[in-house]
């Protein structure tokens, strides 16, 4: 067998707990990243397709109403402004190129909030490959808007019912599908979890979001951040904001798990609060579950974040200390949406908001000059028909 | 361990084939599992491959995940999946019983819990669908230490370097794939040509035996006519554990005819 090329490793987590079956398939993309990463024609292709179609650099926007604290900047990386609607399509453009290098027409993936769905889509309309898209059935629910969005550009959606009906058994049907076609077939993974090399390679083509916000953050305030705040279900998002922070270690980094109904409730999915570790798609990692090993369903309101498991980096820095993670409810997290969207005028995605709350919270106990960074990593458009029904029950 | 080493002996005496049929414990109900399970054994089976049920099975087609849902659903936990491994053990003292499960539950007891554990319940090997050759050293030592054969598979498209580990780690038999994908019998196994089971064998890996997709007596005699040591049918039988359920004596006398069918092809 041949040698893996990099550490599938993060500390003790991650690894590639997989069929033998899927071996072969993920040491041929370890070897496409590796050979693409010493490719100056791919990274040509990369940066052209991010600047000319999907439209990077995205701005970072000082807030002019929202902070409860006067003391309190907080600044927006506007990933809700790149082509597609989220942070998602920086990282399907990669995978898409790496689809091409290894020869292979189709693509496989799973999707949650269908944002993962809708840059899959559009990535594959744009690049001449064949896709189909695993989708839980209540998630297909309660994102209508993107699963028609994902049609029109061509894409094959496929209703998950199995288990919960959502995320986590999207990924199990993605992974049973391409255990019989990874020949012909990339299983494009949406998040920085899963089996190696995928929390590498999604964490590497999603940095240019903290490498951007790092420099624009410089050219405005002088310095750097206090503390640098990003939402995490799987983790992708935070984890690209994150990367090229870690190594400041004067800058906080928080991720902002969903607390659903509340953590003590199991209504949740907040993995990294839960100190429970085991193997879940792949991984290593923090996981919900049951003291027999069993995987428990998450919940969320925002679907994109419902998933019980978290990318295998994010438990390291945890356990190492170097991030923190936190929890914010359903109701917190609809109250920043809606603050948001009534003080700035930007609708932001219900995972972002997640991520905008505890901001909210964090500056209203600020008792010296603040400078929060938070990545707004989707807009919310996707989720208005949802908000609304919410609303409209009297749930807040 | 030695189970499967006195098993093989006999057959190639006998100049036969295993036919090894699967069923998940506790699939539709504990009590109706080991019923199931002893029919199995009645009926001819030279060896028994067992699941314990997992919430996210993801190397199993909808048939064996309809399986798993179903013990689930009839409270079936590990200790209990354990429990009835060990009266099987006591109904018979010989036929080899292998586990096949997914990781998560075996960190969750811990690997030398779950060792220790399957060890006195009588249990010979183990093998663990999502675990492949280079995650394997802690779960293959811990087996080793407990005498339960660690059990690795040969898909398809295996690699000269992978086969010479399997013949070094792998004790009691070696599942060969018959084919790409997950189980289930959507797909028809895909006989191995009998250079691919030559090209394995000359490593001297434990006998090998084929599953996926194994679901009539002529997949069972293909399989031993390449040089397969014998045959695992899974979806086959929880299919007929499906149709059933509500009739547990239909269900037994039906899985004894599929049984009796089987093992005679061999």
């Amino acid at each position: 067998m041949s040698e893996l090329k990099l550490n599938p490793y993060f500390g003790q987590y991650g690894g590639m707990f997989v069929p033998q079956l899927l071996v072969p398939a993920l040491k041929q993309l370890e070897q496409a990243y590796v050979d693409a990463l010493a490719d100056p024609a791919f990274h040509a292709e990369f940066e052209k397709l991010l600047t000319e179609y999907a439209g990077r650099p995205t701005p970072l926007t000082l807030c002019r109403n929202i902070s409860p604290n006067p003391l309190v900047k907080i600044y927006l990386k506007r990933e809700d402004l790149l082509h597609g609607g989220a942070h998602k399509t920086n990282q399907v453009l990669g995978q898409a190129l790496l689809t091409q290098r290894m020869g292979k027409k189709e693509v496989i993936a799973e999707t949650g909030a269908g944002q993962h769905g809708v840059a899959t889509a559009l990535a594959c309309a744009l690049l001449g490959l064949k896709c189909r898209i695993y989708m839980g059935a209540k998630d297909i629910e309660r994102q209508q808007p993107n699963v028609f969005r994902m049609k029109l550009m061509g894409a094959t959606v496929i209703p998950v019912t199995s288990g919960s009906g959502t995320l986590k058994d999207a990924v199990n049907e993605a992974m049973r599908d391409w255990s019989a076609t990874y020949d012909s077939t990339h299983y494009m993974l949406g998040t920085a979890a899963g089996p190696h090399p995928f929390p590498t390679i999604v964490r590497d083509f999603q940095k240019m979001i903290g490498e951007e916000a790092k420099q624009q953050i410089l050219k405005a305030e002088g310095k750097l951040p206090d503390a640098v705040i990003a939402c995490v279900g799987g983790g992708s998002n935070a984890i690209g904001m994150f990367a090229d922070f870690i190594a400041e270690e004067d800058v906080k980094l928080i991720g902002v798990e969903p607390g659903g109904k509340g953590i003590d409730t199991h209504q949740h999915g907040a993995a990294l609060s839960t100190g429970s570790y085991g193997i879940l798609h792949g991984a290593y990692t923090a996981i919900m579950q049951t003291t027999d090993g069993q995987i428990e369903e998450s919940y969320s309101i925002s679907a994109g974040l419902d998933y019980p498991a978290v990318g295998p980096q994010h438990t390291h820095l945890q356990q190492t200390g170097r991030a923190q993670y936190v929890a914010i409810n359903d109701d917190e997290a609809l109250a920043a949406f809606q603050q948001l969207a009534k003080t700035e005028g930007i609708i932001p995605a219900l995972e972002s908001s997640h991520a905008l709350a505890y901001a909210l919270k964090l500056a209203a106990q600020a008792t010296e000059p603040t400078v929060l960074l938070v990545n707004l990593s989707g807009r919310g458009d996707k989720d208005l028909a949802h908000v609304h029904s919410v609303l409209a029950g009297g749930q807040l | 361990m030695k189970r499967y080493q006195q098993l093989f002996d006999r057959l190639n005496r006998e100049g036969r084939g295993a036919f090894v049929p699967f069923v998940t414990i506790g699939d539709p109900t504990p009590e109706l599992s080991f019923e199931i399970i002893k029919s199995l054994i009645d009926a001819g089976a030279d060896a028994l491959e067992l699941g314990i049920a997992f919430s996210d099975p993801i190397a199993d087609g909808p048939t064996i995940q309809g399986a798993n849902i179903r013990a689930l659903a009839a409270g079936t936990t590990p200790a209990i999946s354990f429990d009835i491994i060990a009266k099987i053990r006591q109904y018979h003292a010989t036929i080899p019983i292998g586990l096949l499960l997914y990781s998560n539950l075996v960190m969750a007891r811990g690997l030398d819990d779950f060792y220790a554990k399957a060890a006195s319940a009588g249990v010979d090997s183990v093998l663990i669908a999502d675990v492949p050759l280079h995650e394997s050293k802690p779960f293959r030592q811990s087996a080793i230490k407990h005498d339960i054969a660690p059990i690795f598979i040969v898909p398809p498209n295996v690699e000269d370097e992978d086969l010479r580990q399997i013949a070094s780690y792998g004790r009691g038999y070696t599942y060969l794939l018959s084919r790409a994908g997950v189980t289930g019998t959507e797909t028809a196994a895909a006989m191995p040509t009998s250079e691919l089971i030559a090209r394995i064998r000359s490593y001297n890996p434990a006998p090998p035996l084929l599953g996926f997709g194994i679901s009539t007596p002529a997949h069972v005699k293909d399989a031993i006519q390449s040089g397969a040591a014998g045959a695992i049918s899974g979806s086959a039988i929880v299919k007929l554990i499906e149709q059933y359920q509500q009739q547990p004596a239909e269900l037994l006398l039906q899985l004894r005819q599929f049984v009796s069918m089987m093992k005679a092809a061999t």
